[in-house]
């Protein structure tokens, strides 16, 4: 746990460090190999190669059932609290390959936060659900939790709507701004990537604009990789988008090009609508 | 071409809607048979031990008057022994279901070990008595303590214990389980911080009627050898002591008539103390619950 505890600059103002926030946008995060995962018998994840890039909105498509939820929660290990998952290749999280025996998952997904598809706050006060990751990793100083609470809501852009509320349940609060409190809580761990699986799925149009928003606003700071059933919503929010279809990566490219020159016939019948 | 001939269904409804008040006073006849064995119970006992109710039947220790006899020692004697039970049972249970319900994995021991956890609540009290009489009285030498009978009555709840402490951890929704392992806690913190604080409630609702079943058991306090007349108070989890349950049993197997009263009286009192402790139920339960 100690290389978790690096993220906070022993206990002063917390501030992310990035292995290398210097680079260019082109920087791997994770660079997917030959993954292939099962559910018992069932071969979920057929032969995966995916590069994804450091600072992009990465979307991953796909009809239901594809495997598209199941490979983002592969990439923070969330897949193995499936009983009878067996995987093998590897994913190289900033170089290291994430199944390596050493490698803890907890220290991974310090790194790695995630949004899941219903908002699922904590039945505690908006203030504890924040705080909850940072107390969870050692720090207990009011000061710097007051600090970081303010900094993650402020980050999730909802600050100023539950400022004078924060000592009240989560649950008080709309779905909408619930999912935001839910991204603002991935945010107080400090990742180094975020991972949406179907953030907007449950929510209602201008909660979902404020979220695409957002999305837009955490690209510069992480690195942000969204699986989505919303063909717009890929088209307007991501760089590049990954089209799974049955287990395989159909078809894998920049946003721009998967949705206007598509190169795979199936991508292009499955974004104009012909299945799926 | 229709299939729902229109008039028919008309012509049917009548019918249709005798059945169904047919059954609806059947089923309450159901309920209020429960009811009314209840209220005939009640009525019963709180007429023939009402007269004896006092506040020296409280105070006084068992005697072989009728007048004299009062319940201090089992009354006393009952608490000691929930202090024993109440934590030995609500640790090793709760502590088993944790175990089964996070940690253990899904294979065929732990299956194994599932089913005879529930086989364990249908064995008969008696045979726990036996239990308890071979380990605690007789192997672990404890004789016949608030000790001995303690961990035997742990025992014999243990099972029911463990059930509704897994099915309340087991409702706890799986989404904040998930959210608490993606931000990188352990199985411990999730457990302490997420789990037990939504399924205390549950827990303790279940620990306590378990903990009423014990303090009404007879069977195994007389097989582990339980006196029943005794002139003082345990003064620790070592000495001898008598319970409600057993002093009843013994004023209602009593000749004198005048011992049924002094058993009414005795059965009051043991109702009165699991009411009070049905009503702590409750009350942990909705004070929990508001938190949420």
């Amino acid at each position: 746990m100690s290389t978790t505890n690096t993220i906070y600059n022993n206990g002063k103002t917390a501030e992310l460090v990035k292995d290398d926030s210097t680079s260019s946008a082109s920087k791997s995060v994770y660079d997917t190999q030959q993954l292939n995962l099962w559910y018992g018998d069932n071969h979920a994840l057929k032969n995966i190669d995916l590069d994804i890039k450091q600072n992009e909105v990465t979307a991953i498509i796909g009809p239901s059932g594809c495997g598209k939820s199941t490979y983002l929660k592969t990439l923070n290990r969330m897949v193995e609290l499936v009983p009878s998952v067996k995987t093998s290749g590897q994913i190289l999280y900033r170089g290291r390959n994430i199944f390596d025996k050493d490698y803890g998952v907890e220290e991974l997904r310090t790194r790695v936060g995630m949004v899941f598809q219903k908002p699922n706050p904590f039945p505690k006060s908006i203030y504890d659900n924040i705080a909850y990751g940072p107390r969870i990793h050692g720090i207990k100083n009011k000061k710097i939790l007051d600090e970081i609470v303010e900094k993650s809501l402020r980050g999730a852009a909802i600050w100023d709507e539950v400022k004078d509320r924060l000592h009240e349940n989560a649950y008080s609060v709309s779905g909408g701004q619930q999912q935001r409190i839910c991204i603002a809580r991935a945010l107080a761990i400090e990742p180094d990537v975020i991972l949406m699986d179907e953030p907007t799925s449950a929510l209602d149009p201008i909660s979902t604009l404020k979220i695409e928003e957002l999305v837009q606003e955490l690209k510069k700071d992480y690195s942000i990789i969204i699986v989505t059933h919303n063909m717009q919503q890929a088209a307007r929010i991501s760089d590049k988008t990954a089209f799974f279809l049955n287990g395989e990566v159909i078809e894998y490219d920049k946003t721009d090009t998967i949705f206007s020159n598509p190169s795979d016939k199936r991508t292009e019948d499955y974004i104009s609508g012909r299945f799926g | 071409m229709r299939y729902i001939e229109h008039d028919n269904v008309v012509r049917r409804m009548n019918g249709r809607n005798l059945v169904n008040k047919l059954f609806k006073s059947i089923f309450l006849l159901a309920t209020l048979s429960a009811l009314l064995a209840l209220v005939i119970l009640l009525y019963q006992i709180v007429s023939q031990g009402v007269n004896h109710l006092s506040f020296d039947f409280l105070v006084n220790y068992a005697s072989r008057f009728p007048e004299q006899a009062g319940i201090k020692a089992a009354l006393v004697g009952s608490i000691w022994l929930m202090l024993v039970v109440a934590p030995t049972s609500i640790i090793l249970g709760v502590g088993s279901a944790i175990y089964l319900e996070e940690y253990a994995g899904k294979n065929r021991i732990t299956t194994f070990i599932q089913m005879n956890i529930s086989n364990l609540a249908g064995v008969p009290s008696v045979v726990f008595g036996l239990l308890g009489l071979t380990i605690f009285v007789r192997a672990l030498a404890l004789g016949n303590s608030v000790l001995a009978a303690g961990f035997t009555m742990s025992l014999l709840i243990l099972p029911v214990i463990i059930v509704a402490s897994q099915e309340a951890i087991r409702s706890v929704p799986g989404e904040l389980r998930d959210a608490s392992y993606g931000m990188g806690a352990t199985k411990w913190q999730t457990i302490v911080k997420i789990i037990l604080p939504a399924a205390i409630p549950g827990i303790l609702t279940g620990s306590i009627l378990a903990l009423s079943r014990a303090i009404g058991e007879t069977a195994p306090l007389i097989v582990v050898g339980i006196p029943v007349i005794i002139q003082f108070l345990p003064k620790g989890v070592m000495d001898t002591f008598t319970a409600l349950p057993m002093q009843i049993y013994d004023w209602s197997s009593r000749p004198q008539p005048e011992f049924q009263q002094v058993a009414a009286a005795g059965i009051i009192v043991l109702m009165v103390v699991l009411l009070l402790m049905n009503s702590v139920a409750v009350i942990i339960r909705n004070k929990f619950e508001k938190r949420y």
